[in-house]
């Protein structure tokens, strides 16, 4: 039967108040929690539904990046997921990761594992990119069924709602097809204690982008990061003529 | 809007007698005996930084009103210490200059504990917000003032614990260790009083102390006086709570809700009673009377038979819960009870429980425009028919809206008293009614107050259930820890 693949970012807490460094070549991430991404939670609860309606058989947790994200993999293994993949990338090369490494890193473990599906979360809370799913299914050239709010499987199609702007798209894929997971998808599980030891004896392999043939290489250079302006206070008047003088004054009128 | 500057002495004499009236008049600043507001305040901003510090109107008013029926009393100054040392160095200021400390968490008491009566500082904690030391392994973590209780569950999310005590607003867990808050799971994890381990403390000298020694979170200890347990419930009056040490609990692998019907009050607790007897880990177990049913009915749009309701909450793994509902079921049949319906999923289970959740809404709606006054006694279950049943004649001979809604697990429940705060004559009546309430509570060796805490409005009766002796202790020890009564004034004793 199926396998499905799905992805775990490592990402700051969302309940984090993020700081930029004081060299302005990023934000603080030494000593400051970190957990999956919210999205990627979203997008195991749904792999594994799947699996529990027995569509699928497999569901395996992939995650990216230095020995920390085998915790965000042992996660997901605690929310339901059989196994783990931990593709090893640190240093520089985990600094300049981006969505089309990324992309080419699952498009390559989807096809040596043969997945009939790869969910995603739709976008990351650090980078807002929103553009994994995309890329890795152009790679694949396989369909894509993006911010997808509910899910059901017909056979070897997928029926996706997705969310859009005018309100709701219902479109009809076939397999093997890429997924993202939005907000409304499904609400995720808690790990609950047993199932977190369980999850300590599931396997995660370890792999290099270098054995899946991936080159890391980013065209992407961050020049600085800088926190969004202070608010300025606001201004109380005493009558409607100063406060049209006050907006005449700063040019807003 | 203007405020009038001078307070009009006829209006207060009249609200004297009720605290229910909700005022916007602004008392006028409380005047320094030494030295003046001048030097204290920028002592103040050494301490906490230039932002720490406000005296605006809003930020005040702010601060000077929770979620209760209690008119604002905003303090003279709001203080933001980031953390124990700075709360430490705001208090030895205060202490040298005779100011008022009052500690502020969220601000979502149901008791006014937070007015500032006499003026003062307020203490707002809320920069101080880190969840410290968790030990996974030990079940225990410490968190700072600004942490609510959502807040930690959302951090613990990953580690398969959380903390069980939900009092229903996203409180700060210090604050609901000062108050001694419960909720709808109490019958099964305990209050605050079962798991706070250790608190750290700012007294009013700003010593700092640790109820059970720094950094020692064992599971039991017969070491000492019980310090721990005497700051929770103090709301404020004996030191600033700056950090507590939180029992945690194994998230449950399923859960299981259930909602049944029954042909009396008496029936509804009688089941209740023999639901803890046999032993079955309810969690939760809530009684809604015939009229909430209807108001929930209403505001919902539901259909749930208009008589006495319990709604269940079972936690297990999946081979106990069947056996909990089975059981379960069977006792409420044996009652008279009937529709049991119960829900695995969350998405069932919440649309379940939707009515309860809504209860206090759904009670407003009742009189829209109104006001609502949550009653709080507790009272030994094998009390709790009588004390409902004379409860609901007293309401009905009254003509009074007081639809309710209890942890009957823990013999505790609450009439939500809907009135409207422009009608005097009603809110004297509900005041009365109270009072009644309560001390129909008492008679039946129960408390005042379950879990709200005594605050502005219940201190003459906590002088009624405790007795004079008890009292003299408690305002001894409140002697001992806050000498120039700076702490919280006004509140409890």
């Amino acid at each position: 039967m199926s396998r499905v693949l799905v992805g775990v970012k490592r990402v700051i807490d969302y309940a984090v108040k993020i700081r930029v460094k004081p060299d302005h070549s990023g934000v603080v991430t030494d000593g400051v929690k970190h957990s999956m991404n919210p999205f990627c939670e979203i997008a195991v609860e749904e792999a594994v539904k799947l699996k529990e309606k027995k569509f699928i058989k497999e569901v395996v947790a992939v995650s990216c990046g230095p020995t920390q994200v085998t915790e965000t993999i042992r996660t997901a293994l605690a929310m339901g997921c059989d196994r783990g993949i931990h593709v090893e990338v640190s240093g520089k090369d985990y600094e300049a990761m981006g969505p089309l490494q990324i992309s080419k890193i699952f498009a390559a473990l989807a096809k040596k594992e043969e997945a009939s599906l790869v969910i995603l979360g739709k976008q990351a809370i650090d980078d807002d990119c929103n553009q994994t799913g995309q890329m890795t299914a152009a790679l694949l050239d396989w369909p894509q069924g993006t911010f997808a709010s509910e899910v059901t499987i017909d056979g070897e199609k997928v029926k996706v709602v997705r969310e859009i702007d005018g309100g709701l798209e219902t479109i009809k894929i076939s397999m093997p097809a890429v997924l993202t997971a939005d907000l409304r998808l499904n609400t995720p599980r808690y790990a609950t204690l047993p199932n977190i030891m369980k999850a300590k004896k599931k396997k995660i392999a370890t792999m290099k982008p270098a054995d899946l043939g991936v080159d890391m290489v980013s065209r992407v250079e961050v020049l600085r990061v800088d926190e969004p302006p202070t608010r300025l206070a606001g201004v109380k008047v005493e009558t409607v003529d100063d406060l049209v003088a006050k907006l005449k004054a700063n040019g807003t009128i | 809007m203007t405020f009038a500057l001078r307070p009009t002495r006829r209006l207060y004499a009249h609200l004297s007698t009720s605290n229910f009236v909700q005022c916007r008049t602004i008392k006028k600043e409380h005047t320094l005996k030494n030295g003046g507001w001048e030097r204290v305040i920028p002592a103040f901003r050494s301490v906490c930084g230039e932002d720490g510090v406000s005296l605006g109107e809003a930020v005040r008013e702010q601060h000077g009103r929770d979620e209760s029926v209690h008119r604002c009393r905003p303090p003279d100054v709001v203080v933001w210490p980031r953390s124990v040392e700075e709360v430490s160095a705001l208090a030895k200021i205060c202490h040298h200059h005779h100011l008022h400390i009052i500690p502020f968490g969220t601000g979502t008491g149901l008791e006014g504990g937070v007015g500032a009566l006499k003026g003062g500082v307020c203490f707002s904690l809320r920069n101080m917000d880190r969840v410290l030391d968790l030990h996974q392994e030990d079940f225990d973590v410490s968190v700072e003032p600004g942490v609510t209780r959502k807040g930690l569950n959302s951090y613990l999310r990953d580690t398969g614990l959380w903390f069980p005590v939900d009092p229903g607003a996203d409180a700060s867990l210090c604050g609901m260790a000062a108050t001694s808050a419960s909720g709808t799971n109490a019958v099964r994890y305990g209050t605050m009083r079962e798991n706070v381990l250790n608190l750290e403390v700012v007294l009013a000298d700003g010593s700092i102390i640790h109820t059970a020694g720094r950094g020692r979170r064992p599971r039991k200890t017969s070491a000492g006086y019980n310090l721990t347990n005497l700051f929770v419930g103090s709301e404020g009056t004996l030191g600033v709570i700056t950090k507590t040490t939180l029992r945690l609990y194994g998230v449950p692998e399923a859960m299981v809700s259930a909602v049944c019907t029954f042909p009396s009050v008496q029936a509804a607790v009688d089941s209740t009673v023999q639901v803890l007897q046999t032993g079955v880990p309810i969690a939760r177990i809530e009684f809604l009377d015939d009229v909430m049913i209807d108001a929930c009915n209403s505001f919902n749009s539901l259909s749930y038979p208009v008589a006495p309701t319990l709604f269940l909450e079972f936690h297990g793994t999946e081979k106990s819960l069947e056996e909990q509902v089975t059981v379960t079921e069977e006792i409420t049949q044996a009652n008279g009870g009937s529709d049991f319906s119960w829900a695995r999923d969350a998405e069932t289970r919440g649309r379940l429980w939707k009515a309860r959740h809504d209860a206090w809404y759904a009670a407003l709606a009742l009189r829209p425009g109104c006001k609502a006054y949550s009653t709080d006694v507790c009272v030994p279950l094998s009390r709790l028919p009588q004390i409902i049943v004379e409860t609901k004649e007293d309401l009905m001979l009254n003509g009074l809206t007081g639809p309710i809604a209890g942890h009957v697990g823990d013999g505790n429940f609450h009439c939500i008293m809907v009135m409207d705060p422009n009608d005097q004559d009603e809110v004297i009546r509900v005041h009365e009614f109270t009072e009644r309430l309560a001390r129909r509570a008492l008679a039946l060796d129960g408390t005042c107050t379950g879990e709200h805490g005594v605050g502005l409005g219940k201190r003459a009766l906590l002088r009624e259930e405790m007795g004079p002796l008890a009292i003299e202790v408690m305002q001894g020890l409140k002697a001992t820890l806050d000498p120039k009564n700076l702490m919280n004034p006004g509140k409890v004793l």
